[in-house]
Parts: structure tokens; sequence; C-alpha cells
């Protein structure tokens, strides 16, 4: 076994390294998402960049070449009829309402999410005994895929309000679990140096307890954003919601198979400037946070 | 009171915690709903009757069985090629640049929306719902491990190339220090894999526990509908657990050396 005792000591070393970096925070059953900016997908620079325009083009070409050759252009059409598509959706207003529409609905169920996310998590966070008295009921209906509450709501609702509540309760675990996390994380030093200064329950809030859960609260929001997202378009596709999900569905049903590949490459592209918009909101708002401050220098 | 008695107590207690809080509330569903002439929300006793008939029954092996298969399959599919793929991107910096334009933008492209896509390009069938879980699965899992990989400590590596490890032992070397956040990839990716294997079964299926639940609802059988709901909401919770379970299995060594640190510090 001459070769396994450095394995396991230099595994150990990468792993004490990574959680230096405050990489991956274990010993929780469930180990919270990373508090603050995670490691980013590093801005890559001039050669690294170039390759990856590369990389862009090589995929690019081989999807087209491989539908040309093996797909008939009504199962996957190639890029040549997918783009041109793409870009009269572009200018088309039906596009834009159906975008609005879709972005509306994961801003508002995300809205009422972080509020009675942030007010639940604070108000079960801050008092022992009821987070001992509710923790095995929330890891319960945690992992209860929101979904299952549509054929439900169906029969109450109207599939807008049904699509606004899907993407509330889906988010809103994700805020509630970050709060109580944040919480935890709370500095009991700090909290009894701010005690000694004699400052009162509000002032240790604003002071103390806030700071350590924004971090927590701005990576709640940027997992929000795609889930939100997600959902709202789930509502378009099972429930014929309006917006981009019905739009995709109904040019899927329709036949208009470019159509509908085009509105799904936008939809990729709204993905991402959602998730660069949250990653920008982040990191304007923890600028003072170590994390953020790491990765300037870097 | 002996140590032992207090430890029996402190059990006692977080046992209470534990059940107290559910306990009540079933109690009140229980007793609230009860002769409940609202025929949207059944009783718990008609609900809980309606399970044992509805999931007891041939529909286990129709629906239920179909839907874990598809979703043991199209996970298993997903986390080894995610493995693979993410190891090999993340080993390799030039693999990594090349693919990192696809990568970023597979990652925020919301899962359900290949839905229709593959339904257009494969058809409506098993191996569309399979692929459908599979590549929703497959990018947590791969950018986590890419991720991981990366960022395996240089000294590591160095002490690895140092005894001469080569082939096999190395790569071995370089998962299992990646694996920690190999799970946190794999745990996200279970759940996204619950809710395609649900949302494919909605739009397109002629079985599975999707389909039966959205058939009880146009049939207007709502107890048995309510059970379906409590079904899901168990597979979601059982399988969440068990993934608990393995990880924390798998990742023993971890937890120790994380225990040890905040001892230290």
């Amino acid at each position: 076994m001459s070769q396994s005792s450095p394995a396991a000591t230099a595994a150990a070393a990468a792993a004490a390294a990574g959680l230096a970096g405050g990489a991956l925070p274990m010993g929780h059953p469930e180990p919270p998402a990373h508090p603050g900016p995670e490691p980013q997908p590093q801005p890559a620079q001039g050669y690294g960049r170039v390759l990856g325009l590369l990389g862009l083009v090589v995929t690019a070409a081989g999807y087209e070449v491989v539908t040309r050759a093996f797909f008939s252009p009504r199962h996957v059409p190639p890029l040549g009829d997918i783009v041109p598509e793409a870009g009269g959706l572009l200018t088309d207003p039906e596009f834009w309402t159906a975008t609005g529409r879709t972005l509306a609905v994961s801003a508002i169920g995300l809205v009422i999410a972080a509020v009675a996310g942030i007010a639940i998590g604070f108000g079960i966070g801050s008092v022992p005994w009821l987070l001992k008295v509710t923790s095995s009921t929330l890891d319960f209906l945690r992992p209860v895929p929101s979904i299952v509450l549509i054929p439900v709501l169906v029969l109450v609702l109207d599939v807008a309000e049904i699509t606004v509540l899907l993407v509330a309760v889906s988010c809103f675990w994700i805020v509630l679990f970050q709060v109580l996390y944040g919480l935890r994380d709370v500095d009991p030093v700090a909290v009894e140096t701010a005690r000694s200064f004699r400052l009162g329950r509000a002032a240790r809030t604003v002071h103390v307890v806030w700071p350590t859960v924004l971090p927590y609260l701005a990576t709640a929001f940027r997992l929000m954003v795609s889930v939100a997202l997600a959902l709202a378009l789930t509502g378009g596709l099972v429930m014929g919601a309006a917006g981009l999900g019905e739009l995709i569905w109904a040019s899927q049903e329709a036949g208009e198979v470019a159509a509908m590949y085009a509105l799904v490459l936008l939809t990729g592209a709204i993905g991402i400037v959602l998730d660069t918009l949250a990653r920008l909101a982040e990191r304007r708002l923890l600028h003072w946070h170590v994390a953020t401050r790491r990765e300037l220098v870097r | 009171m002996t140590a032992r008695r207090s430890r029996a107590l402190a059990g006692a207690r977080g046992v209470g915690y534990a059940l107290g809080l559910p306990v009540v509330l079933l109690a009140l569903w229980w007793v609230a709903g009860d002769g409940s002439a609202n025929i949207f929300l059944p009783s718990l006793r008609e609900i809980l009757d309606a399970f044992g008939r509805v999931w007891f029954s041939d529909v286990f092996v129709h629906d239920v069985v179909p839907s874990l298969w598809r979703l043991a399959a199209g996970y298993g599919a997903a986390l080894l090629a995610g493995v693979a793929a993410g190891y090999v991107i993340g080993r390799w910096a030039v693999v990594r640049a090349l693919a990192s334009p696809a990568l970023a933008y597979f990652r925020v492209l919301p899962a359900p929306v290949i839905i229709p896509v593959l339904l257009v390009a494969v058809g409506i069938g098993d191996t569309t719902k399979l692929i459908v879980i599979a590549f929703g699965a497959l990018w947590p899992i791969l950018l986590n491990t890419a991720d991981g990989v990366r960022g395996v400590d240089e000294v590591t590596l160095e002490t690895a190339a140092a005894y001469r490890l080569t082939g096999w032992a190395r790569h071995r070397l370089v998962l299992r220090a990646a694996s920690p956040q190999i799970f946190a990839g794999a745990r996200q990716a279970l759940g996204v894999a619950i809710i395609l294997m649900v949302v494919s079964e909605m739009l397109m299926s002629t079985d599975g526990l999707g389909f039966t639940v959205i058939q009880f609802q146009r049939t207007f059988a709502f107890p048995e509908m309510w059970s379906g709901v409590l079904l899901l909401g168990v597979l979601g919770f059982v399988l969440a657990k068990l993934f608990e379970l393995v990880e924390r299995y798998a990742l023993r060594w971890h937890r120790g050396l994380t225990g040890r640190q905040e001892g230290s510090s």
C-alpha cells in the first residue's frame, strides 16, 4: 500500500486547500451554496478568447455538417435555417410581448419569494426553538418538486397565476434556506461585541446580522434568476400560460420547426443576459466582500 | 442524573422536535378536512384511502416502475457522461477554452425547453424522455466536475508526480479530490432530473407518474390525484435522503477533515 498513503494525504491537502478558499463548506448534511460570489468562470483573455471563438466556430460548423448530412430539416434544421429565423423574430413584436410576459412572471414570482423568504427566514432563524420545531418539516417539504402543484392549482387558479406561484414556491425555498444558512453563519463574537457596545436588537440586526446574511442572499438571487426563468417557461409549456414557453410549444405543434429552434436559441440568449445581469448586481452589492475583492486582485 | 440517561432524554427530545410539527399539521388536516364538502380538497382520510387503492396495485407496475426506470437510466447516463466530459474539460486548459462558450450557453439554457426540441428531433417515446432527463441532469454534473477537477490543489498534483503516480492512479486521485464538488453537482442534478421526469410525462406520455396524476385530474378523480401529488412529494424526499446517505458515505474522509479543521481553528 505504498501508493495509497501519499495519494490520501495529497487528496486531503487538496480538500483542505479547497476549504480554505471557501469553495465548499461541508459538515452540514446539506452544505449551503457558497456564500458570496462564486468562483467565476474566468473571463477569457487573449489566447483563451481566440480558442473560445474557434471552439464556437467548430461547434457551429460541426452542427451544420451533421444536420445537413444526417437529419431532415423537419427534425433538426441546420443553423442556416435557424439563424435567419431568429433574426426575423428579433423584429417581431409578438416575440417581444412573449418575452416581456415571461420576464414579468419571473420577476413577480421572484419578488414574492424574496419578501416571503426573507421574512419567514428571519422569523424562524432568529428564534432557536422555532428553528428546531420546524426544521424537519422544512427538510421534508423542500425536495418536493413545485410542479407537482400544477394539477392541484389548475382547479382553482388561472394559468398565469399558477405560473407566478410555481416561480414563487421554487424561489421561496432557495431564499429561505440561504437566509437560514446565513443566520447560522453569524459570528457569535461579533454579536457579543455589539451587545457589549449596547447595540439594541435592531442595531445588531442592521450592523452585524444583515451583512453576514447578505452574501447568502446574493447567492440566492443568482440561483433564483435561472430557476424563475425555467419555471416561467415550464408554465408556458405545460399549461399554455402566455409567454415564451407557450410560443415554443405552439410552434412545435404547428410544425414550424425552424421557428421553434430559433425560439430556443433566443431563450438561451435571454438566459445568458439574465445571468450576466445577476452576477453584475451581485458584484455591485458585495463589492466590500472578501470574495469579490480577492477576485478583482486576481 | 446519569450521563446515559440525560443522553437518552436529549435523544427523545430530538425525536420530539422532529416529529412534533408534522404530527400536529397532519392531525389538523385530518380533523379540519374531515367531512369536507369541497370536492377539490378531499379529506386526508379519503386521500390516504385512495393512496392505498391506487398505488398498491398494478398501477405501480404500469406507471411508477417505468417512471423510476427512466429516471434511473437518464440520471445514470448523465452521471457517466458528465463526470467523463467534466474531467476532460477540467483537466486540459485547451479543451476548456475551446468548450467554454458552448458550456456557458448550455449552463443557462432552461432545461424544460429541450422537451419540444427533442419531441421534434426524436419523436414521442421512452428514448425522448430518457434523453430529456439525461440532458437536463448532465450540465450541473459536468460543470461542477470541471470546476472541481480544475480546482485540485497544485501541491496534490505535484506530489502525485513526485511519487510517480501514473495513469489510472493519478486519474483516481484527481477525481477523489474533486469528488465533493462532483457530489454537489450530482445533488443539484437529481432535483432537475425529478422535475424533468414529471414534466416530460405531463407533456408526452402514455404512462408514468406525471401522466397518471394529470389523468386523474382530467377525470375529476381528486382524492386519487392528491394521492399522486403526495407520492411525488414522498419520492422527491426519499431520493434526496438516499442521495444524502450515499454522499455522506462517499465523502466521509472529507467530513472528518473538515471536522478536525473546525476544531483546530
